[in-house]
């Protein structure tokens, strides 16, 4: 279980995340939605230590994140963030087997090769695990990092803005894959996402942030209305079911 | 295995090259000759290392490879502390004439000032960027305070301290020599344990952090023993942390590889290389007319402006 209590961030005299307090569902695809800025990356940041937080607790199987071992915490939970460029040449496989590192300490065992077999199949990138990260398309290489993240093995996965710069197809591919995720694996994911029809067809629960608050959270059912959306985006959103999924309609 | 190959072939370039500047153009006088030869041969391989070494864990700290650590501003300061003692003390002094005591408050300015920046920065929480920059203006404030001190010096004492501007391996002092390898050896136990961790880090902070990399701590321990290895590799022959820049370059040229394990020793090898031949061609093709900095300087300066043009293209 992940709960976070009265947390805060401040850049500046600025507060980004502002008293945030939720509890992330096991076992579920939990979504973050809401205008840019409103401090959904950063709260991500924060559960995951990246960055420090100013205030509060972050609570990770009943015990404060700065109480873990940064090497034990890194077999519970794993981030992906959104600017995750590496400068380095490496091939996708080299990528995979880093995501063993809290495992092995850069010494591969055989039940390391065999997570990274398993990684590979997952993302179905078995064919290219020897070329280079740059030699990939962009959804290619942002599933190469997501079967890093799957070879880190993590109960909790989290990932900042997967989709960003993916075209509907290779989109259609990650989601599909993090839901995988849950259902096969058993894994707790927690994403941030632009795209509002993504969170309704793919997430089991949907928090939504604005000006670093949580303005509302429940399951996809409650969160796709008219009125909740209107309150997150200011906007009038129609809401259509087609084929037992609500579609936002917000174009014009 | 195309790795121990390409190693070893280095490898035996070193020794030829180490079995020509040791054993070649002696007629007489063996046993005088030898042992200088050698002492200037175990000066350049210990900087060579070191100043390799430190370039490689500094490149990985900041995720750059057109970095060294001479952005932290430690030959900088070394050169304001050779200028200040001769336009205070002047070039008579104890602290230029004695070795022994130069060198000492050389290493000593050299850490106490990277503590203290270090210190500074770590206690504020701040980003190595930050030090980065830190570094580059306190450097460059202190540039402009020797060149001040210098104008102002009669040009003879200038003399003495321009001989300190440059990198030389022909009189290190041989208990200097052993004292700066004690120290080096103590620098890269404490490395040792951190070994582990480089190929992490060079993805970067965020990903060192997601796979359990004590980060913090780590990069701490690492710019001590980066400041460690420069401060010592110049208070012992003089400014060469270039030199790094054109060898863990050409290392990284040479094994497209991002594994720290060859890459230190690859560096370290074409840093002996690079140092012995030039060492070399300074004594044997211009005959001391020319010092070993400006050859590497030569060398390095237009490899960098290579590296920077192509820098445009993702490699």
């Amino acid at each position: 279980m992940v709960n976070v209590m009265n947390v805060w961030k401040h850049y500046g005299t600025k507060p980004v995340v502002d008293d945030v307090s939720i509890s992330i569902p096991k076992g579920k695809i939990t979504t973050f939605i809401g205008p840019n800025g409103a401090g959904k990356s950063t709260l991500l940041s924060m559960i995951s230590r990246l960055i420090t937080k100013d205030d509060g607790e972050v609570r990770i199987e009943n015990q404060e994140i700065g109480h873990w071992k940064t090497e034990e915490l890194s077999k519970k939970i794993s981030i992906l963030k959104q600017s995750n460029h590496i400068h380095l040449r490496l091939t996708v496989r080299e990528l995979i087997s880093f995501g063993r590192f809290p495992y092995s300490r850069g010494r591969l065992t055989e039940e390391d090769e065999d997570k990274i077999e398993q990684a590979l199949e997952f993302v179905a990138l078995q064919d290219m695990q020897d070329k280079y990260l740059d030699q990939l398309s962009g959804g290619q290489r942002q599933r190469a990092y997501i079967a890093m993240v799957i070879a880190q093995d993590t109960e909790y996965v989290l990932l900042d803005e997967p989709l960003n710069n993916l075209d509907m197809n290779h989109s259609v591919q990650v989601m599909k894959t993090l839901s995988r995720l849950v259902r096969e694996l058993g894994k707790t994911v927690v994403l941030v996402v632009h795209d509002i029809n993504f969170a309704s067809c793919y997430s089991d629960y949907i928090v939504a942030m604005k000006e670093g608050r949580i303005v509302e959270e429940g399951s996809t059912e409650k969160m796709i209305e008219p009125e909740v959306l209107n309150s997150i985006y200011d906007m009038d959103i129609d809401i259509h079911t087609i084929n037992n999924q609500k579609i936002c309609v917000y174009f014009q | 295995m195309l790795f121990k190959r390409k190693i070893d072939l280095l490898l035996v370039l070193v020794i030829v090259l180490v079995a020509v500047f040791l054993f070649t153009g002696i007629s007489s006088n063996w046993d005088y000759i030898l042992p200088r030869r050698a002492v200037k041969m175990v000066a350049i391989i210990v900087t060579g290392a070191a100043i390799a070494f430190s370039t490689v864990i500094f490149q990985t700290i900041t995720t750059n490879r057109i970095l060294t650590p001479s952005i932290l501003g430690l030959d900088s300061m070394y050169l304001l502390v050779q200028t200040g003692v001769v336009f205070w003390l002047g070039s008579g002094s104890i602290a230029m004439m004695n070795s022994h005591v130069n060198y000492l408050v050389s290493v000593g300015a050299m850490i106490v000032f990277s503590f203290l920046l270090f210190k500074w920065l770590f206690r504020r929480g701040e980003n190595v960027y930050l030090l980065l920059l830190v570094g580059l203006i306190l450097g460059t404030f202190f540039s402009s305070m020797s060149s001040f001190m210098q104008i102002l010096i009669d040009p003879n004492e200038f003399l003495i301290v321009q001989d300190r501007m440059f990198a030389s391996f022909n009189n290190v002092n041989t208990e200097l020599l052993w004292v700066s390898i004690i120290i080096m050896g103590v620098a890269f136990l404490i490395y040792f344990p951190n070994h582990k961790y480089m190929d992490v880090i060079s993805l970067g902070k965020d990903h060192a952090v997601n796979l359990g990399v004590p980060y913090e701590k780590i990069v701490q321990r690492l710019l001590v023993i980066v400041a460690i290895l420069i401060a010592v590799a110049t208070a012992l022959v003089g400014p060469v942390t270039f030199l790094g820049l054109l060898v863990v370059n050409l290392a990284h040229e040479f094994i497209k590889t991002f594994r720290h394990n060859y890459l230190i020793v690859v560096s370290i090898l074409f840093s002996v290389i690079a140092l012995a031949g030039s060492q070399l061609i300074v004594e044997r093709v211009f005959t001391f007319s020319t010092t070993i900095s400006v050859l590497i300087n030569f060398v390095g300066g237009i490899y960098f402006i290579y590296l920077l043009l192509k820098e445009n293209k993702a490699w």
